[in-house]
C-alpha cells in the first residue's frame, strides 16, 4: 500500500466520522425536557448486545459498582449503592432511562451519587486524560438504554 | 479457630456467587477488637457535637473475618514489621549532627505515649498544621541535619507507623483551639463534600451517605483514619493517610493534590476529627 493511498483512507474515514459526528448531539447540546430525552442522541438506535458489555465493562458504565442486575448474574460482587435494575424497563421509559443515564442529576436532582454518563457538568479538577470527556460516548449511551430496556421482569 | 475463620470466608464467598444479584449483607460487623486477647481497642463510640453521626464506627468492623482476625493477633499483623523497623530507625543516628531519635527522646514508649493520637496540631513556626511526617522532617532538618524523607519513603512510613503505634488504644482527639486549627478544620470540611473528577464524587458521597453498602466488591466505611498508616492487603504494603487521599481523589477521575499540601493537610485535621475518640489502631489492617 503507498503512503498517498493510506493517506486517502484516512481522509474518507475522518470524511465518514465527520458524517456520523453530524448527527449526534453534543453533550452540553442535549436537552432533558421533563426528565426525559426522546430521542436517540445518536440518530440511530443503540445495540443492546453492546450495550450489556459497556454496562458491565469497568472502563466504561462499570453500572455493577453500584447496581445489581440479575441478567449479569455471571459477574460476582454486585454493588447496592443504587436500586437493582431488574425490571428496570418495566419502571422507566425509553426516553425516562436515556435521561437518567445522561445526566441523573437533572432528573433525581442534585445530590444524587450517580454520575452523569454524558454530561461535562462534573467534579472539580478533572484529570488531564479525562478533561472534556464523557464517561460513555453518544454511542454507548444509547447502546446502554437499549440493553436497559430489555430489563423486563414482565 | 482459624480454619473455621476461612471455612466461614470460603462460604461467604461461595454465597456471593450463587446470589451475587441477591442484596448482600451491609452494615458494620458487630464484634470487638482486642489485640492479642488483652488490649481491647474502642472501635465505636459516640460521635462528638455537631457530627453527621451518631456513633462512630472503626474500618474494621467494615472487613472481612480474615482481615480482622489479622489486625486482632499483632504476631500476624504484617504492620508490625514496619514497626519493628521503625524502632531500628528511632534508635539509629542520622544526618551531620549524628543524632538518633531516641538521643532526645529517650524511650518511645514512654516519650510518644499519646503523641500520635493528638497530631495534627498546630505548629506556629511553620504557622500551620503538621502531621507526624512533618513533624519528623521537621526534627531531622533542625536537630539532626538530615535531610526530609521522600514522601512515602519506607523510612517515613515504618517511623511514622512506630510513633503512632506508642498510642494504640488512645482515643483520638485533636485540639482544634490551637493557632488557626478551627479555619483549616473549615476547609477541610468544604473539601470533604466537595465533588471532584469526571466521576463527581466528594468524601461524603460514598463515606457518609453510603457507609455500609458495597461498591462492587468493595464495602465502604465511614472513612474513619484511626488506623493510620494502615497495612493494606491489595498493596502488600503500608499506605499513608496522604497515599489513601490522593488513592480516593484519584478515583474519582480528578488531579489530586501533592501530599502533605494545604488540602491534603486541611482534609487530614478534619477527616481525623471526624474520628474523635475512636482508638488508634496503628497498624490496621484492611482489604
Amino acid at each position: 500500500m503507498t503512503k498517498s493511498l493510506i493517506y486517502s483512507l484516512a481522509v474518507a474515514t475522518m470524511a465518514l466520522g465527520g458524517t456520523a459526528l453530524a448527527e449526534t448531539i453534543a453533550p452540553d447540546a442535549v436537552e432533558i425536557v421533563d426528565m426525559e430525552v426522546n430521542a436517540s442522541i445518536t440518530g440511530s438506535a443503540g445495540n443492546a448486545t453492546d450495550g450489556r458489555d459497556a454496562f458491565a465493562d469497568r472502563k466504561k458504565g462499570n453500572c455493577l459498582a453500584c447496581h445489581a442486575n440479575s441478567d449479569l448474574k455471571e459477574q460476582l460482587f454486585h454493588g447496592e449503592v443504587g436500586p437493582s435494575l431488574d425490571g428496570a424497563a418495566d419502571r422507566w421509559n425509553e426516553a425516562q432511562l436515556r435521561a437518567i443515564v445522561i445526566d441523573s442529576k437533572q432528573v433525581f436532582g442534585e445530590q444524587t451519587v450517580m454520575p452523569g454518563f454524558y454530561s461535562l457538568n462534573v467534579g472539580i479538577n478533572v484529570a488531564e486524560d479525562f478533561k472534556g470527556t464523557t464517561i460513555l460516548t453518544a454511542e454507548e449511551v444509547e447502546d446502554v438504554v437499549a440493553y436497559l430496556m430489555t430489563l423486563k421482569d414482565n | 479457630m482459624i480454619k473455621m475463620r476461612t471455612l466461614t470466608a470460603v462460604m461467604s464467598g461461595l454465597l456471593a456467587a450463587t446470589a451475587a444479584t441477591a442484596v448482600l449483607a451491609g452494615g458494620p460487623v458487630d464484634e470487638a477488637l482486642i489485640i492479642d486477647g488483652e488490649t481491647e481497642i474502642t472501635t465505636r463510640t459516640a460521635a462528638p457535637e455537631g457530627h453527621p453521626f451518631d456513633e462512630l464506627i472503626s474500618g474494621w468492623h467494615y472487613r472481612t473475618d480474615e482481615t480482622r482476625a489479622l489486625q486482632a493477633d499483632s504476631f500476624q499483623n504484617p504492620g508490625m514489621l514496619y514497626v519493628e523497623r521503625g524502632e531500628e530507625i528511632w534508635n539509629t543516628a542520622d544526618g551531620a549532627a549524628g543524632k538518633s531519635c531516641a538521643d532526645c527522646h529517650g524511650d518511645a514508649s514512654e516519650s510518644m505515649k499519646g503523641v500520635g493520637a493528638a497530631y495534627p496540631k498546630w505548629d506556629a513556626a511553620s504557622n500551620r498544621p503538621v502531621n507526624i511526617e512533618l513533624q519528623i522532617d521537621a526534627c531531622r532538618k533542625n536537630n539532626m541535619q538530615a535531610e526530609p524523607y521522600k514522601f512515602d519513603a519506607a523510612d517515613q512510613k515504618a517511623l511514622t507507623t512506630y510513633i503512632r503505634h506508642q498510642s494504640q488504644g488512645m482515643p483520638v482527639g485533636i485540639d482544634l483551639s490551637q493557632g488557626e486549627m478551627q479555619s483549616w478544620w473549615d476547609n477541610g470540611k468544604d473539601l470533604y463534600y466537595t465533588r471532584t473528577g469526571q466521576l463527581n464524587l466528594s468524601c461524603a458521597n460514598c463515606h457518609e451517605e453510603n457507609n455500609g453498602n458495597y461498591i462492587r466488591a468493595d464495602h465502604l466505611s465511614q472513612g474513619n483514619v484511626n488506623g493510620f498508616p494502615t497495612y493494606r492487603l491489595k498493596q502488600s504494603e503500608m499506605v499513608s493517610l496522604h497515599n489513601r487521599f490522593r488513592g480516593c481523589i484519584r478515583d474519582t477521575r480528578a488531579e489530586f493534590p501533592a501530599a502533605f499540601s494545604d488540602e491534603l493537610m486541611a482534609l487530614e485535621v478534619y477527616v481525623t476529627w471526624r474520628g474523635t475518640g475512636l482508638a488508634v489502631e496503628t497498624p490496621a489492617v484492611r482489604q
